[in-house]
């Protein structure tokens, strides 16, 4: 009874953190939704009331106009929809399935050249060539320009992505492998049908790193795909509208529209709407992957 | 591997710590090692090839830093140069300002970051209704989702000169507008204050995994002990989370080098010079070197020295790593 009472008591501190704790949380909860309504908000916003009344959460002037003139042009942003969901497949899944058989190798202690395969993937982090030689490479030995290669390949894995797969797999027995083993299974088969379907949480984590990896992808695709590629990335396409002017040029061209009449502002967050939103969509749903992972692979392999 | 392991099953059903007796009675010839572990060195082929040719690869092509290199002599033909590169860096000034610029942003990162997620993990742990505790995680985890583009332009809605929410605000109490995007001297603020937006709910997870591992009879012993919250957190949270904070801390120092360049590129713009002196860091300047200036031999100079630098702040950081908690160092 006196137990209880004193894990209940509250006293003026745990008031006065509490307090805080809601205030401060509550209030940086909103810092980070915020920014994301005022887009959707400016893109719903006529072009008139931005001129007037500039940036505003709540649209003052209501109009959809920049959607209009968006999706009145459609073919670039189903184009980059296409790159960025085909780039985004295809580098998950390979890049999942590679990730998870090099963790699942380097993680076995029967494995002689685990410490020194873990050094050698490491390394990469501690030392690199640099922006200069790695874009020549691409480019130029490779002969990767505008291939979307030049972008799938250089997602597919990273170190610390492997390092989080070892810890995952760390927590399956190894007296799995070994009975396996002892039923005569070899090492492919054994990760395939036993390691595979027992690591799915950390699969699904591993899976969502590379992917969003992919569909933020703008980096690589700025630079190894040139401007004489048609479709290229989805966020690249929402850079190229934010920044350049041909865009704005091509589009009042296709829609008929005037120049000095397009919406120019409000078409640059239509597009951004239009280019985030399956992620807003899915957030819900993959987050608490992200949040499981994270707490594994922070914690060294 | 599995042909020699089911002719000794005895042999494999032995413990793991057994398997280097087991490899010495199976022979330490060198090729014999090969056969065995064949399956196994498949399977770490692809991620091997990748890192051979994503990451090793480029790393002679550092010589470019030596080289004045030219496109129609290539690397093989253009003039050798020595050290003339560098020297241009550090007379100009560049390499000074890119090196302060880049570690001045890093530290303030790593320490008020780390400060701000370590206060929002306690803060969080505090709360007691599970919804908010729940929404407000995931709120402040979306940010860490978003592109680089996407977080640019919405800097821009709310910086923008003519438009910006920013400006609107001061506007409406009377103030005067400020040219943010031509002022150096406000950008580190902006800079910083986007960088905790977008990282903070991310590098919280870890904390708060962290003070959720706290004992609870320890936390129910001190509120018998009549501690109240603050003390509590005093003398009993902040002490529990000190070993996690210093072992990140310290593997963010060995990237105190490396520079965010999405982050800084699109907050930034591609061609803003006036904002430069507070704004360029290493990566940015190699990425002009490359795509603007078309100078690859300055950006190598500027990527060599990042790598060898960067290579030592690692060493030294993973000595004291060692010395501190063995267990969590990295070699």
């Amino acid at each position: 009874m006196f137990k209880e009472r004193t894990a209940i008591r509250v006293d003026g501190s745990t008031v006065f953190v509490r307090v805080v704790g809601y205030g401060v949380i509550g209030f940086f909860a909103l810092a980070c939704l915020l920014p994301f309504l005022l887009v959707i908000g400016t893109s719903l916003t006529s072009e008139r009331s931005i001129a007037r009344h500039g940036f505003n959460l709540w649209p003052r002037e209501f109009s959809t106009f920049a959607y209009k003139i968006v999706f009145q042009n459609p073919d670039l942003i189903i184009g980059s929809y296409y790159v960025t969901i085909g780039i985004t497949a295809v580098g998950t899944i390979a890049g999942l399935f590679i990730v998870a058989m090099t963790g699942y190798a380097l993680q076995r202690p029967d494995f002689h050249y685990r410490n020194r395969i873990s050094f050698f993937i490491y390394f990469t982090t501690l030392f690199s060539g640099g922006l200069v030689p790695f874009y020549l490479l691409v480019n130029q030995y490779l002969a990767l320009k505008d291939n979307y290669l030049a972008v799938l390949l250089p997602g597919l894995m990273s170190p610390f992505l492997i390092i989080m797969m070892k810890s995952f797999v760390r927590s399956i027995p190894h007296a799995i492998t070994e009975s396996a083993k002892i039923d005569g299974a070899g090492d492919f088969r054994i990760f395939l049908r036993l390691i595979l379907p027992m690591t799915t949480p950390a699969l699904a984590t591993i899976g969502l790193f590379i992917a969003i990896g992919y569909w933020n992808e703008w980096y690589n695709a700025m630079l190894f795909l040139s401007p004489n590629m048609k479709y290229r990335t989805l966020q690249l396409f929402l850079y190229t509208v934010v920044t350049s002017a041909d865009y704005v040029k091509n589009s009042s061209a296709a829609s008929n529209v005037p120049l000095r009449d397009l919406p120019l502002e409000s078409m640059k967050m239509a597009t951004a709407v239009v280019a985030t939103g399956p992620v807003i969509l899915l957030y819900p749903f993959v987050q608490r992957f992200f949040i499981k992972g994270i707490t594994v692979g922070a914690v060294k392999g | 591997m599995s042909a020699s392991s089911s002719a000794s099953p005895s042999a494999a059903a032995t413990a793991a710590a057994d398997r280097p007796a087991l490899a010495a009675r199976r022979g330490r010839s060198p090729f014999r090692m090969l056969v065995a572990n064949r399956t196994l060195l498949l399977m770490c082929f692809p991620a091997i090839a990748f890192f051979v040719i994503f990451s090793y690869l480029p790393m002679p092509g550092l010589y470019l830093a030596f080289i004045q290199y030219n496109y129609t002599d290539g690397i093989f033909h253009s003039p050798f140069v020595h050290w003339q590169n560098f020297r241009f860096l550090v007379m100009t000034g560049d390499l000074w300002r890119l090196t302060f610029n880049t570690i001045a942003y890093n530290l303030v990162f790593i320490l008020l970051g780390n400060a701000v997620q370590i206060a929002v993990a306690i803060f969080l742990n505090e709360l007691r209704s599970r919804w908010f505790k729940k929404v407000a995680q995931s709120l402040m985890f979306l940010p860490y989702f978003m592109s680089f583009v996407l977080i640019g332009l919405i800097a821009y809605n709310i910086l923008s000169y003519d438009y910006g929410l920013l400006n609107g605000f001061l506007k409406a109490i009377g103030a005067d507008p400020v040219k943010t995007y031509s002022n150096p001297h406000i950008w580190p603020f902006i800079i910083v204050i986007t960088f905790l937006w977008q990282s903070t709910g991310y590098g919280s997870i870890v904390y708060f995994a962290a003070v959720m591992g706290l004992d609870s009879e320890i936390v129910e012993a001190s509120q018998i002990d009549g501690a109240n919250a603050l003390q509590r957190i005093r003398y009993i949270v902040l002490p529990w989370l000190k070993p996690t904070f210093i072992i990140l801390l310290l593997f963010s120092l060995g990237g105190v080098l490396r520079g965010n360049f999405g982050l800084f590129y699109n907050l930034v713009g591609a061609n803003n010079t006036s904002l430069y002196a507070t704004t360029d860091i290493i990566e940015t300047y190699v990425f002009r070197s490359l795509m603007t200036n078309f100078n690859f031999s300055m950006g190598s100079a500027v990527s060599l020295y990042q790598s060898v630098f960067g290579f030592f702040v690692v060493l030294s950081a993973n000595w004291l790593v060692k010395r501190l908690s063995p267990e969590n160092s990295l070699f």
